[in-house]
Formats: structure tokens, sequence, C-alpha cells
């Protein structure tokens, strides 16, 4: 027997093993019991499985790679197809269709047929090349686009432009102010306190500006525009390193889940 | 007709949608346009699923290499689509029938989802924590100002949210808690971090008015070009 027939099988007797040692022989409801083993099993292998690329690519990561494809793309398809296509279009596009998927049936709404039309426009693109209708699709893409472009035009320059712009220059900079006496005599860098939440607003009012400053090609970046700019950079990499922070904790958080979930639920190393 | 449809397509739906938003009657219309994506967004999951069912059967029936690995990925989606289409062993059936949650628990589509996607997914996610772990070893280097600024920022955001960072600076008086790490790490979040993402939103927004623009006065063309048949 070769390598290519001994792995797979081998892996599946120590998986089977894990799933008996996993498997409550004392539950009530035997079925459940043996999901939750293989819910635990199955978790552990393929984190293992995936771990596993830390070496080099391997056959265990490329098992459990394209298992995810797979089950993710039809996941995804399952999901849509009852949340948006039965819940959301067949009740009110036919009675017979809504009894039969046990939908209410709300009334009709010939509108509801434009995406279906589309949708259906774009799976052309599945139909064999010799049928030469592939380019239907296009439509679709076009409603896409246009819709998208569309919607968000107007809601970008309200939400983002707009109102981002006002938030800013709205802030004010001597917040709390009764005085210089009562500001020098108060004076602290507590967290909450008056001359924190001043620096606060300067750095978002000066921030927002040199950074926009930046982004602005038009005008050579030289003198005290150049200045300004160079401030904007500077902004910019403590955003980017307060992003790449934040996403390492993320990340991190996230090992540690996966790590607790091996030693704990799975190897039972830890309680 | 390949070309000039689709064109008409986009100005007429694009130039709707932008009046729509200045004339009231016609605000329910851009609603309705949101609820048309995600049922469009159905199909496009399934013009996904079966270009990929394509290639890999297409794989596995022509043996090319690795063909064993698309064979898994064909096996696993059409057993996850079974189980979530046909809502196979959801114990909601018996009583409320294709109504029945889909993730109801117990179900044999959540079952599988908890055994096989969720672990899959946060051990991709989870497997970034290393490449990143080795991307920052080389990338944060104080080689000038900039990188230095990339470099203080990040290492406050993480310490501040570290039990060391906490201790290291947790003997400072109320009167400096700015410069506790925690409390260093919580500004830099809310405040400096929020300066360079507004400058960054309100490029974007221009980036996208400017670029629908184009699009609904057909002048941006390219999502109409290429696999002509």
């Amino acid at each position: 027997m070769n390598r290519k027939v001994m792995i797979p099988i081998a892996s599946i007797i120590v998986f089977i093993g894990f799933l008996l040692l996993k498997f409550d022989f004392e539950a009530v409801d035997s079925s459940q019991a043996l999901w939750d083993a293989f819910i635990v099993t199955a978790g552990g292998f393929l984190t293992l499985m995936i771990f596993s690329f830390l070496y080099r690519d391997n056959p265990f990561y490329k098992f459990a790679e394209h298992l995810y494809v797979g089950v993710s793309a039809a996941y995804w398809m399952c999901v849509g197809f009852w949340s948006n296509i039965v819940q959301q279009a067949i009740p009110h596009l036919s009675p017979w269709l809504s009894e039969a998927l046990d939908q209410p049936f709300l009334g009709y709404k010939w509108d509801y047929w434009i995406p279906i039309a589309f949708g259906l426009l774009l799976l052309t693109r599945l139909l064999p090349d010799s049928l030469k209708i592939g380019w239907l699709s296009k439509w679709t893409l076009a409603f896409i686009v246009a819709s998208t472009a569309g919607l968000l035009m107007t809601a970008n320059l309200k939400a983002n432009f707009i109102s981002q712009i006002s938030s800013t220059m709205s802030l004010p900079l001597l917040p709390d102010w009764t005085g210089f006496g009562d500001f020098v005599s108060n004076f602290d860098l507590s967290y909450g306190g008056q001359f924190i939440k001043m620096l606060s607003n300067w750095v978002i009012v000066v921030g927002v500006i040199s950074g926009l400053v930046y982004f602005f090609f038009s005008k050579e970046h030289t003198g005290w525009f150049g200045r300004v700019s160079r401030l904007g950079i500077w902004v910019l990499m403590v955003t980017f390193g307060a992003s790449f922070g934040y996403t390492v904790m993320g990340r991190v958080s996230l090992l540690v889940g996966r790590l607790t979930f091996l030693f704990r639920d799975w190897a039972g190393i830890i309680s | 007709m390949k070309r000039t449809i689709p064109w008409i397509i986009t100005i007429v739906t694009g130039f709707v949608l932008v009046i729509a938003e200045f004339v009231p009657p016609w605000g329910k219309m851009r609603e309705d346009v949101l609820i048309y994506f995600q049922i469009i967004s159905v199909f496009a999951f399934f013009l996904g699923g079966g270009s990929l069912l394509k290639i890999n059967l297409q794989k596995v029936f022509s043996k090319r290499t690795d063909w064993e690995y698309a064979l898994v990925t064909v096996v696993g989606f059409f057993v996850m689509l079974a189980l979530g289409l046909f809502k196979l062993g959801n114990p909601e059936m018996a009583t409320a029938g294709y109504a029945a949650d889909l993730n109801a628990n117990g179900s044999w589509f959540k079952n599988l989802f908890d055994a096989v996607k969720a672990p899959l997914s946060a051990s991709m996610y989870s497997l970034l924590a290393f490449f990143i772990a080795s991307a920052s070893y080389r990338a944060f280097r104080a080689k000038n100002s900039d990188a230095t600024v990339l470099l203080v920022s990040a290492f406050i955001i993480l310490m501040g949210q570290t039990f060391v960072g906490v201790v290291a600076t947790g003997w400072m008086p109320d009167w400096v808690s700015f410069f506790k790490v925690e409390n260093l790490s919580l500004w830099l979040l809310a405040k400096a971090n929020l300066a360079g993402q507004r400058a960054i939103l309100i490029g974007i927004a221009l980036g996208i008015v400017s670029m629908s623009l184009r699009v609904i006065l057909g002048i941006e063309r390219t999502h109409l070009s290429g696999g002509d048949e």
C-alpha cells in the first residue's frame, strides 16, 4: 500500500478513535451525543490541519483548505436562498410556491420579478459557451454597478463627507473654558481632564486638515504646504499603527480562542 | 445590443436612484433596490457555487494534479448544500415544515457548521496572527521618523491591551493618568486614530462620488467590457 492511501486511512482510524473517546456512552439522546462528539473531534482535527501550514504546505492543510472552500460556498448559498429568496421574494411572487415552502403569502409585488429576472440572466454565465448567451449577464452587472453608484453617491456624500467634516469642525477647541486663571489652577494630565479634552480636539481638527492636505496632489508638497503634508503623514502613520495593533490583538485573541478549544475542549488538558 | 442595452440600464438606473434621493415620493424606490440587491446576491452566490463546481468537477474528471482535493471541495459542497437546501435532520421541520429555522439547534446543517465551517474560519484567521507577527518583525524597524511613529503607535496599542502594560504604568498618580498605558492606548484609538480615519473617509467619499458620477454618466464602462462571446 502506498503513502497516498495509507495516510488517509490512518487519519480516519485516528479520527474514529478520538470520536469514540469523546462520545458520551451514557447520554440519553445518543444521536445528539454523536453530533457533540463529532463537533469537538472534527473541530480539533481541522484546527490542527490548518495550523500544520506553519510547518509547510502539506496534504492535511490542503484537505482542510479545500473542504473550507466547498462548505463555505454551500453555506452562503443556503443562507441566501432561505433568507432572501424564500422569505423575502417568494411570499410576494406566487401563492402556490409560498404554500409549498410553508411561507405566508403577503400579496403580489410585481416589481420583485425584476431582481429574479436579473438573477436568472446572471446565471447565463454558467451555460455552455456554445449557446453564446453568456453576455446577457452583463445586463445584471450593469444594474448592480449602476445601483451601487446611485445609492452610494448620495449616501457617501451625507455620511462620510458632510457629516465627517461637520463633526470635525463642530468640536470646541476650548472645551469647558471658564477663563485662563481657572485653566492654570486646575491644570492636570488626568485622562478626563480639561487639558486632555482640549488636546484631543486639537489633534482631531489639525489631524484631519493635515491628513487631507497630504491627499491633495494638485499642488506641489513644498514650503508650508509640504510641512503640513508631512504632519499629515505622521497622523496617517499613527492611524495605521493603531489599526495594525488593533488587528494584531484581534488575531491573537482568535488564536487564544483556538488554543483554548484545542487544549480544553478537544484534548482535555486544561479545565 | 451587447453593449448598448447594459449601457442604457446603467445610465437609467443610476439617474433614477440619484433623483429618487431628492424626490420624496420616490424615496421607497431606494429601499426596494436594496431588497433587489439581496435577491440578486443569492443568484450571485449560485453563480459562484456553480462556477466552483464546474471547475472542480472538470479537475476531478480529467484527473489533473491534486484532483483528490477538488473532490473534497465537491463533496463538502454537496453535503452542506443538501443539508441546507432540504433542511435535512432539522428538528423544527416536524412542526414548522419548510418555515423551520435553518440554523435551529440540533439541525444537521447547524451541526456541520459548528463542526467544520466555524473551526476552519477561526483557525484560518488565527493563523494570520503568526504571519502578522513575522511581518511586523520585518516592517517595524525604526528606519525613519514615519516608521518610528507607526512603531510607537502600534506598540502603545498592543501594550494597552496586555496585563504587563497595565502593571508597568499602574503606579502613576491620577493627575498624570493620561500617561497610563491603557489610557494612552484608548486615546490613540479614539482620538489620534480618529483624525487619520476621518481624513481617509473623506478622501474615500470624494473618490466614490467621482467614480459614481463617471459610471452614471456612462464615462466609465470597464464593467461592460470583456468576455464577449
